[in-house]
């Protein structure tokens, strides 16, 4: 028999929904695959076999009775970032204070995903509340690159990108507040979308920057990342800044890129994403993409977006100060963690401290911290203020570019995966990981990371970001797709079929 | 150039509810220090007539028809406290008095 975990998701549900196979014999192939190499990728904090086993089998027992699959997606397994709420399954955040927490609600993405009759196979590990480049900031250890497991598999979103990479899932929902689903897809060779802002709902989400965080698919090929990202997008009345407009076609875009043809349409390379710092092999991999490009018939130029520069530390400046406030919720009353309560001569102001100290990691401090000073009296119009002006700019930058190209591209990521314990004890070369991804973020437009062949000088995945307007999701989704086809061709099958056999060296 | 000393790190911490170690204070103001002095770069650029962007879609209030509707149970609610009784969140003591 095929072995199941090796295809997309598009194959599966064919074969499911034509009773090929059955869902539960693919969720079981997952699990299976889950139970073989997890140990040595630690891609999942919670497996959920009898929930993943009992959706299965809600959809064959659908399929048999003669039903139209509740959609394209029916019956495909999973795996769910861990910031997004699951009812009755542990939701944890990647950190201690929320050990143990069975969340009384589902988000809106984990609802749709239910009724779509997706499988949903457990959490996947992050860094701490999203706080991350690198997922060594979860306080249940890191997850590792399958593509070498001595390297981070980017963050925050490190294990649901991982899981896909490993082929312990072919689907896998991210989170991307500066990246992290793109530049996790960068470093472990796969597909990763942030949508819109406002494009799918936060509803559920544990928030870290409300005016930046948003959830998308991941995936091994753009035609799954599209079908996904039709299952979980669209307005919801429960989240106040989810857009009430129709759901960019993505899937008729990812097809229609599929035929290879990009004629008429033209692509701006910033110039600012080319400076120092970026790895030879990376910028390298990004000429031979501009070349793929230019040879589907695509018209690309150089476009300069001079206030670029400045995303990444007015990022540094917003996503604290939003999180400080944000993560004010942890206060150990009403959930999570409470250290000191059985103390009578403790008053609630003591055991707050003394909770937070004990449940929050390293860099949730250090942001809690950066951002309680940069709104702080005195300093706020200096760096929160400027930070704001900031975005203004870099909107106006896309604004102006938009005008003279239908997408932007760069490098998703500087460089490739780093080695674990790399980069921990220097927070700024850390940030230095989203530089490229920051300001789609800002300005709340769409951007996508695409697998871009692999560096010459390590052999590791690099990726190529695209980005599109708001709400024009779809363009960046055809040429995603049209490289994606060309890259397939010249190399004769897909990137992530190169990975490492994990099943042989699985320490 | 900004700089923030340990007992800046330390009154923040205060304002934060957040405890912090002897350590945690050698360790935060150093790598604060290098973060604010990288991050203040964003004043070159900001200057007086761009006016602020907080959000990247224009808000608005968002309001639902006044009608009941049905909500978390009061078990629940309760269900993830760190402490209960009688059917209300248990805390601690809020005023100085034992």
């Amino acid at each position: 028999m095929t072995d199941l975990t090796r295809l997309t998701a598009a194959e599966l549900a064919a074969k499911i929904h034509s009773r090929e196979v059955s869902a539960v014999e693919v969720a079981k192939a997952h699990l299976d695959r889950v139970a073989a190499v997890d140990g040595a990728v630690h891609a999942f904090l919670h497996v959920d076999t009898a929930g993943a086993l009992a959706a299965a089998e809600a959809v064959d027992k659908s399929i048999a009775a003669g039903e139209a699959p509740a959609s394209p997606l029916a019956g495909v397994p999973l795996a769910l970032k861990d910031v997004l709420t699951t009812k009755g399954v542990p939701t944890t955040c990647g950190s201690k204070m929320l050990e143990g927490w069975i969340p009384p609600y589902d988000a809106t993405v984990t609802r749709r995903l239910r009724e779509a009759g997706v499988v949903i196979l457990g959490k996947t590990n992050m860094d701490e509340f999203a706080m991350g480049s690198s997922t060594e900031n979860s306080a249940y250890g890191p997850t590792h690159n399958p593509w070498d497991l001595d390297r981070i598999p980017g963050g925050s979103g490190g294990g649901s990108s991982a899981a896909l990479a490993a082929f312990e899932a072919p689907l896998a929902i991210g989170t991307d507040t500066g990246g992290s689903i793109r530049q996790p897809g960068a470093v472990t060779g796969t597909v990763g979308v942030k949508p819109t802002y406002g494009g799918v709902s936060r509803y559920g989400l544990v928030a870290f920057s409300s005016s930046l965080d948003q959830a998308g698919p991941c995936a091994r090929t753009v035609l799954d990342a599209a079908l996904l990202h039709e299952v979980i997008a669209g307005h919801d009345p429960l989240d106040s800044t989810s857009l009430n407009v129709p759901v960019p076609p993505v899937v008729a875009a990812a097809r229609q890129g599929a035929t290879g043809d990009l004629s008429g349409l033209r692509i701006g390379v910033v110039s600012e994403f080319s400076g120092d710092g970026y790895q030879p092999g990376v910028l390298r991999s990004f000429e031979a993409a501009v070349a793929t490009l230019e040879k589907l018939g695509a018209e690309v130029v150089e476009v300069s977006c001079p206030n670029f520069t400045y995303a990444l530390p007015a990022y540094y400046l917003i996503a604290p100060s939003e999180c400080s406030s944000n993560l004010a919720r942890f206060d150990a009353m009403r959930y999570g963690l409470r250290v000191g309560g059985d103390d009578p001569s403790l008053d609630a102001e003591q055991v707050m401290s003394l909770t937070r100290e004990a449940g929050f990691g390293p860099e949730v401090k250090r942001r809690v911290i950066l951002g309680t000073y940069a709104l702080s009296a005195g300093y706020y119009d200096a760096y929160y203020g400027s930070a704001q002006k900031v975005r203004t700019l870099i909107s106006r930058d896309f604004t102006t570019a938009f005008e003279q190209v239908d997408v932007l591209i760069s490098p998703t990521t500087p460089t490739t995966a780093f080695r674990i314990g790399e980069r921990t004890a220097d927070p700024m070369q850390m940030y230095l990981a989203d530089l490229c991804t920051i300001p789609a973020n800002l300005a709340g437009n769409a951007a996508m990371s695409v697998p871009s062949g692999l560096s010459d000088e390590d052999g590791l995945p690099v990726g190529l970001q695209i980005m599109a307007p708001a709400l024009a999701d779809e363009r960046m989704y055809r040429v995603a797709a049209a490289y994606e086809v060309a890259r397939n061709d010249a190399e004769g099958g897909a990137q992530i079929h190169r990975v490492p056999d994990l099943a042989a060296g699985v320490r | 150039m900004p700089t923030i000393s340990r007992d800046e790190v330390a009154h923040l911490a205060r304002l934060a509810r957040l405890a912090v170690t002897d350590a945690e204070l050698d360790l935060f103001a150093g790598q604060l220090d290098g973060i604010i002095q990288a991050v203040a770069k964003v004043g070159e650029v900001a200057a007086e007539d761009v006016p602020p962007t907080s959000h990247s879609v224009p808000l608005t209030n968002v309001f639902r028809a006044d009608e009941i509707v049905p909500c978390l149970s009061h078990e629940d609610a309760l269900a993830a406290a760190p402490a209960s009784e009688d059917g209300r969140f248990r805390v601690p003591r809020i005023l100085g008095e034992a």
